[in-house]
């Protein structure tokens, strides 16, 4: 059996595969987003960087349908995303991991991965209820497809262990994996190596470039961890205030003075580079 | 004061059988092969046949006990519906007595309403609508209350499907404008039901003959497919009202979900008491209690719907829907991410929750043959709440074991013990079970089970395939060794 295609993200060079124009978000009296524009190219690995409180998770939420935008469009291959249920977002093909992981802890990892096959599985509630052919089939085939997804992953060994009794980088592993499997054209990882160590941030760009070139995904990730942005994006977007301030290459970010100066404030821009 | 050690005895070996029996009947529901299953069930079902049956003078349980298992049977109903809507599905619900006697009320008026049907009737005319209709259409067709309530659940369930394709096609329409539309239709229903439903049900009134003469309509199988009728109507009703309800209020997070759905406990409680004041249903006699219901629970009643609700749980749970209804307990954030329609799961196991408690509801009425508004006041409906928890929420055996082992300690046993103690001393039983609840909430905060299952309740094993191609794939990630050092 085939490993579940993860489609390429073809379309045509014409249609970008997330194009947002004009995103903002207004909390109360708070601009947390504003005339926010972006577009990723299908195929890319692009990341969004920026201080604490910039809005990158305000832009992911209101890509993946968490929050509704007070303004502004996001298109997914030309097709609109606003105003749609988050899940309805998730079944077009954005799929997304968290800043805190968010896994569902007591249940284990094979099963976070079978939730993810769930708008697919092929039978109703009254064939589980029944226990019909239909159930036992695709409830099979749904099974052995999660065992071989996992597999890829070399997270076979702990598919059956609570999700909660993971160490961290595990489980960060498990939650990727686990927004693979819902067969996302479009990856958001929202800081995937926050609170990792040295080391597993180099186990982790492996294993992004690893997905990124396996699935032939398109991936938009938000980083503080300049190390791992500047070796594997192709283009960055720098926010700060909700607004974008700088885009680019990795390499123009970092001599960019009004980003230093964003993260390290005035005095720091005189040592440009270095702590980057 | 006297201390009968016999009765002490012999009741905690009651208890002890009666846990060895729920285990030995999970056990035979196990992965066996179907002849097996049905073997074990056979037995299973026999066994207390026959410690119900008096042989003449000893009868293993009496008629006590007989009660005590009925009791059992439905707040296990009661409360595995409860632990899919809290312990499964995350969602704090104190509603689920509520539809408990909703299912009560309802099955107990078409039962009651069939024994009392037109005593004088016609008993030609009655026969011959009988015999050409009644049989070959089968369902709600029959006296008064099975019809109009049978009917109404029909339309009932026809209008909600109806409702929910015409809101499926205006995307994004308020969750408050759906649920009008669902009131207006089911509102619709109901003044149908009774519109058609009256006429069509006078035209069987011959049927019932005379109370010194009974007619066919009154013969034991049709009252026993009349008592299924009504309990699964009764069932029904319930699960349709809990959709109505859930619908706006399953919206709200779950503590607010909690305290709206204690409202409705109340609200359901007060229309009984005022039954036949406020409600046109004078045969139900507000808060003097319902009178003469027919007692036609039997074991084999109470034993079919026991084993329906426990295989229709656990196969919904281990399902694909069953894993989208977890997810919503375990984060809905992420569940929404991994696009579950997580309103969809929250009002499909409220709704199926509260059908389990109406179904219950109908065992019950027709068991004790009265039904008082004090049996469904809010204070009792924490028992299945207690139940759940007690027994470890998201178990189902721990929720099956601590009904049975609920009503046979503290019914059964706690009970009798300190009656012998003085007329007084059962009150103290509320003592006593409080601070049992509160020492295991400080030893065993899990409750007695945990997650652990038993038999037929534990979860399937798909062991894997011998080709998979696992090994060969393995990239990095997985075992990858820190690279670069």
């Amino acid at each position: 059996m085939t490993h579940p295609t993860l489609v390429p993200a073809q379309g045509g060079a014409a249609v970008p595969a997330l194009q947002i124009t004009g995103l903002t978000k207004i909390f109360g009296g708070l601009r947390a987003v504003g005339n926010f524009d972006l577009t990723v190219q299908p195929g890319a690995l692009d990341g969004l960087i920026g201080p604490n409180g910039a809005g990158k998770t305000t832009v992911f939420n209101m890509i993946s349908g968490l929050y509704v935008p007070t303004n502004g469009e996001v298109d997914l291959y030309g097709e609109p995303l606003v105003g749609l249920e988050p899940f309805e977002i998730t079944q077009m093909g954005i799929g997304r991991t968290f800043q805190n992981i968010r896994l569902f802890p007591n249940l284990t990892v094979l099963d976070n991965v079978l939730i993810a096959y769930h708008p697919h599985a092929g039978y109703g509630l009254f064939d589980g209820i029944l226990r019909t052919a239909r159930f036992g089939n695709k409830e099979r085939e749904m099974i052995d497809r999660a065992r071989e997804f996992l597999a890829i992953f070399g997270l076979e060994r702990i598919q059956d262990q609570m999700a909660r009794n993971l160490p961290y980088g595990e489980q960060r592993r498990v939650e990727i994996a686990r927004a693979l499997a819902a067969n996302p054209k479009l990856l958001l990882l929202d800081e995937p190596a926050a609170g990792m160590n040295p080391n597993e941030i180099e186990r982790l760009m492996e294993y992004i470039h690893f997905i990124h070139d396996r699935f032939n995904l398109t991936i938009l990730l938000i980083e503080h961890q300049m190390r791992l942005v500047m070796n594997i994006c192709q283009n960055l977007t720098v926010m700060d205030f909700g607004e974008v301030i700088a885009r680019g290459t990795p390499k123009e970010i970092q001599n960019n003075p009004q980003v230093i100066e964003a993260y390290l404030g005035r005095g720091a821009a005189a040592r440009a580079g270095v702590a980057l | 004061m006297t201390f009968n050690l016999q009765f002490l005895v012999f009741s905690v070996l009651k208890i002890v059988a009666v846990l060895a029996w729920v285990y030995f009947v999970l056990w035979a529901l196990g992965r066996k092969p179907l002849w097996a299953k049905l073997v074990g069930i056979a037995v299973a079902f026999g066994v207390v046949q026959l410690a119900l049956t008096k042989v003449g003078d000893f009868q293993v349980m009496n008629d006590f006990d007989r009660g005590l298992l009925f009791q059992a049977c439905a707040m296990t109903m009661v409360a595995l519906g409860l632990n899919l809507i809290y312990g499964f599905n995350g969602q704090f619900s104190l509603g689920q007595w509520g539809f408990y006697g909703l299912g009560a009320y309802a099955a107990a008026d078409i039962t009651y309403r069939w024994v009392n049907g037109d005593a004088s009737g016609v008993f030609v005319a009655g026969l011959g609508v009988l015999l050409g209709g009644a049989m070959i259409l089968g369902v709600g067709r029959l006296a008064s209350g099975v019809f109009v309530a049978g009917l109404g659940v029909l339309l009932g369930g026809a209008m909600i499907l109806g409702v929910g394709r015409l809101v499926k096609r205006y995307k994004g329409m308020p969750i408050l404008s759906q649920f009008t539309l669902y009131l207006i239709g089911a509102v619709l229903a109901g003044f149908l039901a009774v519109v058609i439903g009256n006429p069509i049900a006078r035209a069987f009134a011959g049927g019932f003959g005379t109370v010194a003469a009974p007619g066919i309509l009154q013969s034991v199988p049709i009252q026993q497919a009349v008592f299924l009728l009504a309990v699964l109507i009764g069932g029904v009703f319930a699960a349709e009202i809990s959709f109505l309800f859930g619908l706006p209020v399953l919206t709200l997070g779950s503590d607010y979900f909690g305290i709206a759905t204690l409202g409705f406990s109340i609200v359901v409680q007060t229309l009984m008491v005022n039954t036949d004041t406020l409600l046109p249903f004078p045969e139900m006699k507000g808060g003097r209690g319902m009178i003469g219901i027919p007692k036609w629970t039997t074991w084999a009643w109470a034993f079919i719907f026991l084993m329906f609700a426990i295989i229709v749980m656990r196969n919904l749970i281990y399902s694909s829907t069953g894993r989208a209804i977890m997810s919503v307990r375990e984060d809905e954030t992420a569940g929404k991410a991994m696009g579950v329609d997580i309103a969809h799961y929250k009002l499909l196991s409220f709704v199926i929750g509260s059908l389990f408690a109406g179904l219950a509801g109908g065992i019950y009425a027709h068991y004790i043959g009265f039904l008082s508004p004090g049996t469904f006041d809010f204070i009792v409906g924490f028992n299945p709440l207690i139940i759940v928890v007690f027994g470890g929420l998201g178990s189902m055996t721990g929720t099956i074991a601590a009904s049975f082992g609920w009503l046979f300690f503290l019914e059964g046993l706690l009970r009798v013990l300190l009656g012998q103690l003085g007329t007084e001393a059962p009150t103290w039983r509320y003592v006593l079970y409080p601070i049992t609840l509160l020492l295991l909430m400080l030893l065993r905060p899990q409750g007695l089970l945990g997650n652990v299952e038993w038999g037929f309740l534990k979860r399937p094993i798909y062991p894997p395939r011998k080709d998979s191609p696992a090994a060969t794939a393995a990239p990095p990630g997985g075992e990858l060794q820190p690279a670069g050092e």
